[in-house]
């Protein structure tokens, strides 16, 4: 028997250093050569990294929520035969992260903290956080109604006694509302007290590093118009209806995109640019590349779709596509996440007036996307139906004069307005 | 040679296997099952049955030892005897009946039977040895249900006649008149005392501190003090030594807890100290498959999968505990998956039942094992010997009762235990009761009829609420 330290692989360009995020081994489990073992989330993407040796765990470094460097160990496995230098020094897997020096100011609640980047559908939440730690309470039938629905009881909330899970509770689950907002379709709520601590880790927390960094060191100042797109939806409805098979379904956004590259290319440029305020460089960039924030089932991403400026609108509309589903089913890679030049926010299918987005640091400007939808308008002294959008933006107030961002905005309503001008 | 190819192929015909072939089969699903003795298994064929058939044969004679001295206006006038060979026969007729209705099931059902004993050339492929030759086999799912047998000291080997397992047991020719019994677990003390009832001197010789350790003292109470009444000797901290076969007797020698080597002849020894897996001598080796961390059972997840695609482990190979229901829940669960049905194992309890005299059942949690799961608990026991039935049915007198353990703070049941004559036929309840997640107002509130020994469970959650009506 021999002892073989297992330590973290490089997982992906430039990348020195990850979070824990889940560990699906312990000590004393028998494991076999590529059997996932932990999971790493490094800045963007999460990696499952998996077993070299079969062996069984003699010691694991670190807990969930712990930051481990590229090469420090991970995992100590008893093997058969001679095992790896276990005597090596170790290095200290550093405890925290320390990725730039940034004021630590206490992180707002994570109750209260309001969805970053105002993405259109947030998670919908068990209304009482599920108590994992005990097995949920339920019936034979009913567990077994849970495993083939696919459903994990520890997620439904029993009404019965003592939190018994009923077949009702189990119909109320699946048929829940999909967005907040909605009503409790089953019963009036009882009255509840207690309160569940929820560890902000992984993901979750990098969110709220990040919003906490864009938040607290950018004074932003939001600006909002309204866009009458009547033109632009005929034009978009044309398209669609004439498109070839491998022409992507438009949407308005791959049109806003190009409306942003003419107006990056022109008099705008201030506004495509990343500003450093550690040494106070402004960097404008010449390559438009545009993250779309993007709301998944593990939280916020923004994947980016790179060089908008040198891509059709159809291409735009594919790499759209493309990059918001890698996102969304976790296939994304650290190229797709990474790299964006300004950001657009999808304040999307509900709704909403206005928002106050939050610049993703270390970009200067955010535009966030209203619905679309029919309204009143008076032209020429008469009441006619338009379709018209909101737009909301923010912008970082060092770099962007209010009377910059407001021109920009203004330009871009003028675009949209007259879409031709956009092809 | 013959060449046949299935979509299920099952090893083994105990409890596990036959109702995985069954199922498998009820689904549609073209199934074979070997057996490599008689479709029953250790559960139907050398086990359970057969010992509770002894079981039960021996309380009838302990009656009728009774009755000799008279007992409740009773009395028989000459002799009772036992003819050891007739009491055989007698458990032989129930062992063929259950074997036989296996066969037939597994015919009825559609599931090819076949005779003969199966090893494996790789993960999917078996041939079977059979009086009519080999038969190969290709299975596209294998599910694995070679059962236990019982641990053989290796100073002291079965001979089956002098030393004997628990096979060897059951089918005496003769009630010995004196035995040892090696080992005070559970298959060690049902034989003994079904032997002791029968008429036999017993002695056991355990290497705990105590027998049947696995259950707390309470629980174990009313089974030493049977023991200790009805002349059944009991040696703890004791090992083994060695046993030597002289004109048809066997000498034991043993060392005491205090290190002296003890010596005693017997009629037979039994050697009752566990079982291990059947994981030798049908190719497992071949199959590639993970072992658990003690590389004693197949390793399994919780839908029985072990880490070769499309090889399941059901059973005693499988793990503990090694209970023919459990298999049997799992044998189902697997011909299920196999069927495209999404099933995992997720019992709330797994009852466990001893039969000794008194019977001790035990299902969850003790409360003991909730308080160290960092539960916080209120419990309740009602004696026996304040249930009218259990008085009438003499099944008091061991001084049994029924204890609820159950989470103070929202009385979630979380474990039920009873001991006493006839307790096992509760077990049901108290299980039912877990996997439904009953609280004790359930039980409470469920009219138990009367007078059965079932009203003793009601008192016993009444205790637990503080407020039983026929005990203080």
């Amino acid at each position: 028997m021999g002892l073989h330290v297992f330590k973290l692989p490089d997982i992906g360009e430039g990348v020195v250093e990850g979070e824990i995020t889940a560990w699906h081994v312990a000590v004393g489990d028998t494991v076999v050569e590529d059997q996932e073992m932990v999971d790493i989330m490094t800045d963007k993407a999460t990696v499952g990294i998996g077993s070299t040796v079969d062996g069984k765990v003699s010691k694991l470094y670190g807990a969930i929520g712990d930051m481990i460097a590229v090469g420090a160990p991970l995992i100590e496995f008893e093997v058969d035969g001679e095992g790896s230098a276990a005597a090596e020094p170790e290095p200290e897997p550093e405890p925290m992260p320390e990725p730039e020096p940034t004021p630590e100011p206490a992180p707002a609640p994570p109750t209260t903290v309001p969805t970053p980047k105002s993405a259109p559908t947030p998670a919908p939440e068990p209304v009482t956080a599920p108590d994992t730690s005990r097995r949920p309470l339920a019936s034979p039938v009913v567990r077994r109604r849970a495993k083939e629905e696919g459903v994990s009881l520890s997620q439904v909330s029993g009404s019965g006694p003592a939190g018994r899970i009923t077949h009702d509770d189990l119909d109320a689950y699946l048929t829940r509302p999909q967005t907040v907002g909605g009503l409790p379709i089953s019963m009036p709520g009882q009255e509840r007290s207690g309160v569940t601590e929820v560890p902000v880790v992984g993901l979750r927390r990098k969110i709220a590093e990040q919003m906490t960094k864009s938040y607290t060191t950018i004074p932003h100042f939001s600006y909002f118009e309204e866009v009458d797109v009547t033109d632009l939806e005929a034009l978009r409805q044309w398209m669609n209806a004439n498109r070839t098979e491998e022409q992507p379904k438009l949407t308005y956004l791959p049109f806003i995109m190009q409306a942003l590259v003419k107006l990056f290319q022109g008099e705008h440029g201030g506004c495509n640019a990343r500003y450093n305020d550690q040494n106070e460089i402004l960097s404008l960039h010449s390559a438009i590349n545009i993250g779309i924030a993007t709301t998944t089932d593990r939280g916020l991403y923004v994947p980016v779709v790179k060089h908008v400026e040198a891509k059709t609108i159809w291409e735009t509309g594919s790499e759209l596509i493309r990059v918001a589903s890698a996102a969304r089913d976790g296939s994304a890679n650290l190229d797709d996440l990474t790299g964006s030049t300004f950001t657009i926010t999808s304040l999307g299918r509900d709704g909403g007036l206005g928002a106050t987005p939050i610049i993703n640091h270390p970009e200067v400007g955010i535009l966030g996307v209203h619905k679309a939808n029919d309204r009143a308008v008076v032209i020429d002294g008469k009441i006619t139906i338009r379709r018209m959008m909101n737009l909301s933006s923010s912008w970082d107030h060092r770099v962007v004069d209010g009377a910059d961002g407001a021109a920009l905005v203004q330009a871009l309503k003028q675009l949209l307005e007259h879409p031709i001008s956009i092809l | 040679m013959e060449d046949i190819s299935c979509q299920v192929l099952v090893i083994g015909a105990g409890p596990g296997g036959y109702v995985a072939a069954i199922r498998a089969a009820q689904l549609g699903l073209d199934t074979v099952i070997v057996e490599g003795d008689k479709a029953g298994g250790t559960c139907l064929i050398r086990g359970c049955i057969p010992s509770k058939a002894l079981i039960h044969a021996s309380e009838r004679m302990h009656h009728l030892a009774q009755h000799m001295d008279g007992h409740m206006g009773m009395k028989i006038d000459g002799s009772v005897s036992l003819d050891m060979k007739e009491l055989i026969s007698w458990k032989d007729d129930i062992v063929t009946k259950l074997n036989k209705g296996v066969e037939h099931l597994l015919k009825n059902a559609g599931a090819r039977l076949i005779a003969g004993w199966a090893t494996f050339k790789d993960a999917k492929h078996c041939t079977v040895e059979t009086k009519e030759g080999p038969v190969n086999i290709e299975a596209e799912n294998v599910i694995l249900a070679t059962g236990s047998t019982p641990i053989e000291l290796p100073f002291m080997k079965f001979d089956e006649k002098y030393i004997c397992s628990s096979t060897g047991a059951l089918d005496l020719d003769a009630l010995p008149e004196k035995v040892a019994v090696i080992g005070g677990g559970y298959i060690g003390l049902e034989l003994g005392i079904a032997l002791r009832r029968l008429g036999s001197e017993v002695t056991v010789i355990e290497g705990l501190d105590k027998v049947l350790a696995i259950f707390d003292d309470e629980l174990r109470r009313p089974l030493v003090t049977w023991l200790r009444k009805n002349g059944v000797t009991t040696h703890v901290n004791c090992l083994a030594q060695g046993a030597e076969v002289n004109d048809g007797k066997v000498e034991l020698t043993w060392k005491d807890g205090g290190g002296e080597i003890q010596a005693e002849t017997f009629d037979k020894v039994l050697v009752t100290v566990g079982r291990q897996p059947n994981t030798r001598g049908w190719g497992l080796e071949k199959m590639g498959l993970r072992m658990d961390a003690d590389e004693r059972f197949i390793r399994i997840d919780d839908q029985c999968k072990t880490s070769m695609r499309g090889v399941f482990a059901i059973g005693d190979v499988s793990g503990e505990p090694m209970l023919a229901h459990r298999a049997s829940a799992q044998g189902e669960m697997v011909a299920e998956i196999l069927a495209g049905h999404k099933r995992s194992f997720d019992p709330v309890a797994i009852p466990a039942i001893v039969f000794t005299e008194p019977e001790i059942i035990c299902v969850g949690l003790t409360p003991d094992e909730a308080v160290e799961a960092g539960e916080e608990i209120i419990t309740g026991k009602f004696p026996l010997a304040a249930n009218g039935r259990a008085l009438t049915m003499e099944a008091e007198k061991t001084g049994g009762f029924v204890r609820v353990v159950a989470r103070e703070s929202d009385h979630v049941i979380l474990g039920i235990q009873a001991t006493g004559s006839h307790v096992s036929e509760l077990s049901g309840e108290f299980t039912l009761a877990l996997e439904m997640g009953a609280v004790l107002e359930d039980i409470a509130g469920t009219i138990h009829a009367h007078p059965t020994m079932s009203e003793s469970f009601h008192e016993g959650v009444l205790k637990t609420l503080g407020h039983a009506i026929h005990t203080v």
